[in-house]
């Protein structure tokens, strides 16, 4: 790539918006994800019993659906950001592509 | 559904007693342990169904043959693949056998603690998803020293990076290969030498004349076919019980040994600190095994890229769901009828053919011996598709790394360079033989997770910091991630699980105390990194920096890279 093309990309108003709605999108989301594994893990190391409490009057534990919810989660949240990028971010990068390749 | 007890006999006969000793946590990884099997009487089922898949694979493998002509081809199949296929296929890649075998024997085993791996195995797909999955696709070309090394000296970047593909190769493939070996001799019958020629051969036909094409198709295949007798077994298993989860469990509480404890985490995770350990393990590492990343480069562009992280993600999480269910369903189906499934009949000495043998028992039960045949074949056929993509992972970060832009400064033709992936191809096909035949005796299940422990401490720090890190500098990068290789390999040597058990130093000796060293070498290699970088004042360091602007211009539009469509 040549360097008058990465100045007017990078001079371009939009390229900063991308830049910083995509990251700190990104960044949340990592969050969320790894509060949600380690939160389980450490429940797991430190609060064992909470996790064998019992649902109702069955056998079935409360760390049972919370492990699949941690599971659903993750496929969750993966997807909310590839549909958020595959639409707005990727609009944003066709708009500022236009804008320097003229 | 079957219930045939002559079946169940038969294949009781078939499948004798292996002693696969208990792996402790961390072994029962993608290529856990299947301990040493007996030989057994052939089973001509499971080999006709196995025939069929090769049979219709090496079709596949002639069709692709017949579009491989480019290095770019060979490496990443043109770019054509789609984001669902390419989905699917890096599922396959992760779906190893032993992950099916393995994780479904652990919730048979103990029930809850099964759960708390997969969930270790998936919460890196997310990460790979937000911060480099389009990325890789917009620096990168065919290896991972292409996103690596976009702004940094050439030679030693690339150096690094083939160490750190190899290492992590080489050891992945010797827990497969072993793995492999293992498998057949049990579900098969076959002589553990024939079994490692076997699947060396077949998997250097599809990597030699099919490329990336034939192994992408492979590794799709075995995928689907993986779902699709998992799914059913699953199935099999919830129409028992009226599909109740609850009624599942109270059957599972009342027949297994364990009681109540197989519905609460036990004493799998022994400390946080392994927890934890582990858990930055199974979560970094997935992003930097390189027969992962390259699959990156097979889709045409970002858009792409992010639908097939997507895909894989969901695929894999709904696999680790139903190897749960299958885990739950062996306990239910299995432990009700001791004397077909259990050692002389009795639930205390174990299952026949050891504790990783669950899900191959539980299939007999709910299918028959066809649909035990196919699962047989299906868990031989995931060992050859993921020993074909690492191979050509490995032969690439060779022929693409250390001879085109190493050895040649970039100055070869492309005949050239895929001339010498596909020697590269042969050696690592009778090395991952060789190894799989030395390594027969040794205890491997700690070969995965080093190959995770190393991926994670060496490849990622490297690749995250080069791509998000507009400070990092070719010495910062290289330094770091051999400061990350080596604290990974020391570590783990010094673990238990390869000072006692593999250099059988008395127990007790081992003077690293946790299961995984990613807790300590991850943080190693990024400080290193940082530091290192920082206190460049070379006038490479210099360029390095100021190549920045440009590299994060094409990782965040796409502008340049290669073969992005549309743009």
């Amino acid at each position: 790539m040549d360097d008058p093309m990465v100045a007017r990309v990078t001079n371009h108003p939009l390229y900063h918006e991308l830049k910083s709605k995509r990251s700190g999108f990104g960044w949340w989301l990592t969050l969320a994800g790894m509060v949600a594994y380690y939160g389980f893990i450490l429940l797991v190391a430190f609060n064992k019993p909470l996790l064998a409490q019992k649902i109702g009057g069955g056998v079935t534990t409360v760390g049972m659906p919370l492990g699949v919810a941690v599971i659903v989660f993750t496929i969750v949240i993966t997807w909310i950001y590839i549909r958020r990028a595959n639409s707005e971010f990727d609009s944003l990068t066709d708009r500022i592509i236009k804008g320097v390749v003229k | 559904m079957s219930f045939d007890n002559q079946t169940i006999r038969v294949l009781a006969k078939v499948l004798a007693v292996s002693a696969v000793t208990a792996v402790g946590v961390g072994a029962f990884a993608a290529g856990a342990d299947l301990g040493q099997a007996a030989k057994q009487s052939t089973n001509w089922t499971a080999i006709a169904m196995f025939g069929i898949f090769v049979a219709a694979t090496l079709a596949i493998t002639k069709w692709a043959a017949a579009k491989t002509k480019s290095a770019a081809d060979f490496y990443t199949a043109g770019g054509g693949i789609t984001g669902f296929q390419n989905g699917l296929a890096i599922a396959g890649d992760y779906m190893s056998a032993a992950s099916f075998l393995g994780i479904s024997g652990l919730v048979f085993a103990n029930g809850f603690d099964g759960l708390i791996f997969s969930i270790g195995w998936l919460v890196g797909w997310p990460v790979i998803t937000f911060l480099m999955a389009e990325r890789l696709r917009n620096l990168g070309k065919f290896t991972f020293a292409d996103v690596a090394g976009y702004r940094f000296s050439q030679t030693p970047i690339r150096v690094f990076a083939a160490c750190g593909s190899l290492v992590v190769v080489a050891f992945y493939m010797i827990a497969q290969m072993v793995g492999a070996g293992q498998l057949i001799k049990l579900l098969f019958g076959m002589d553990y030498l024939y079994a490692e020629i076997l699947v060396g051969t077949i998997m250097m036909v599809y990597v030699l004349f099919g490329g990336m094409t034939a192994t992408t198709w492979v590794q799709i295949i075995k995928a689907v076919m993986l779902l699709g007798g998992a799914t059913f077994m699953a199935l099999a298993v919830l129409i028992q019980f009226g599909f109740s989860p609850e009624a599942m469990f109270s059957k599972a509480v009342e027949v297994h040994s364990k009681k109540d404890a197989i519905m609460a985490p036990g004493a799998l995770i022994k400390d946080p600190i392994s927890a934890i350990s582990v858990g930055m393990a199974l979560m970094f590492g997935t992003a930097g095994l390189p027969h992962i990343l390259m699959r990156f480069f097979t889709v045409p562009n970002a858009k792409e890229a992010r639908k097939s992280v997507g895909w894989a993600t969901t695929w894999i999480g709904y696999f680790y769901i139903l190897t749960f269910i299958i885990g739950f369903g062996a306990i239910t189906n299995l432990i009700p009828n001791p004397a077909s499934y259990f050692v002389g009949g009795d639930v205390a000495k174990g299952l026949v053919g050891g504790g990783n043998m669950a899900a191959v028992h539980l299939s007999g039960a709910v299918g028959g011996n066809w649909f035990l045949g196919f699962i047989s074949a299906v868990a031989f056929a995931t060992i050859l598709a993921v020993v074909a993509g690492l191979t050509l992972s490995g032969a690439s970060a060779v022929s693409h790394d250390l001879y085109a832009s190493v050895w040649r400064h970039g100055r070869v033709d492309q005949a050239q360079e895929l001339r010498v992936s596909k020697i590269t191809t042969v050696c690592l096909g009778v090395i991952a033989v060789v190894l799989g035949i030395a390594f027969e005796k040794e205890n491997v299940a700690y070969m995965v997770m080093l190959a995770f422990v190393i991926a994670a401490s060496a490849n990622f720090p490297v690749l995250f910091m080069s791509v998000l890190w507009k400070g990092c500098t070719t010495r910062g990068a290289v330094t770091g991630g051999f400061v990350g290789l080596i604290t990974a390999v020391t570590l783990t040597i010094g673990s238990a699980s390869v000072w006692e058990a593999v250099m059988l130093y008395p127990k007790g000796s081992a003077w690293f105390p946790y299961n995984s060293a990613a807790i300590f070498s991850i943080p190693a290699a990024f400080i290193t990194i940082w530091l290192v970088s920082l206190l460049d004042r070379s006038r490479r360091g210099d360029e390095d920096r100021a190549g920045f602007p440009a590299q994060q211009v094409r990782s965040e539009t796409g502008i340049g890279a290669a073969g992005a469509s549309g743009h």
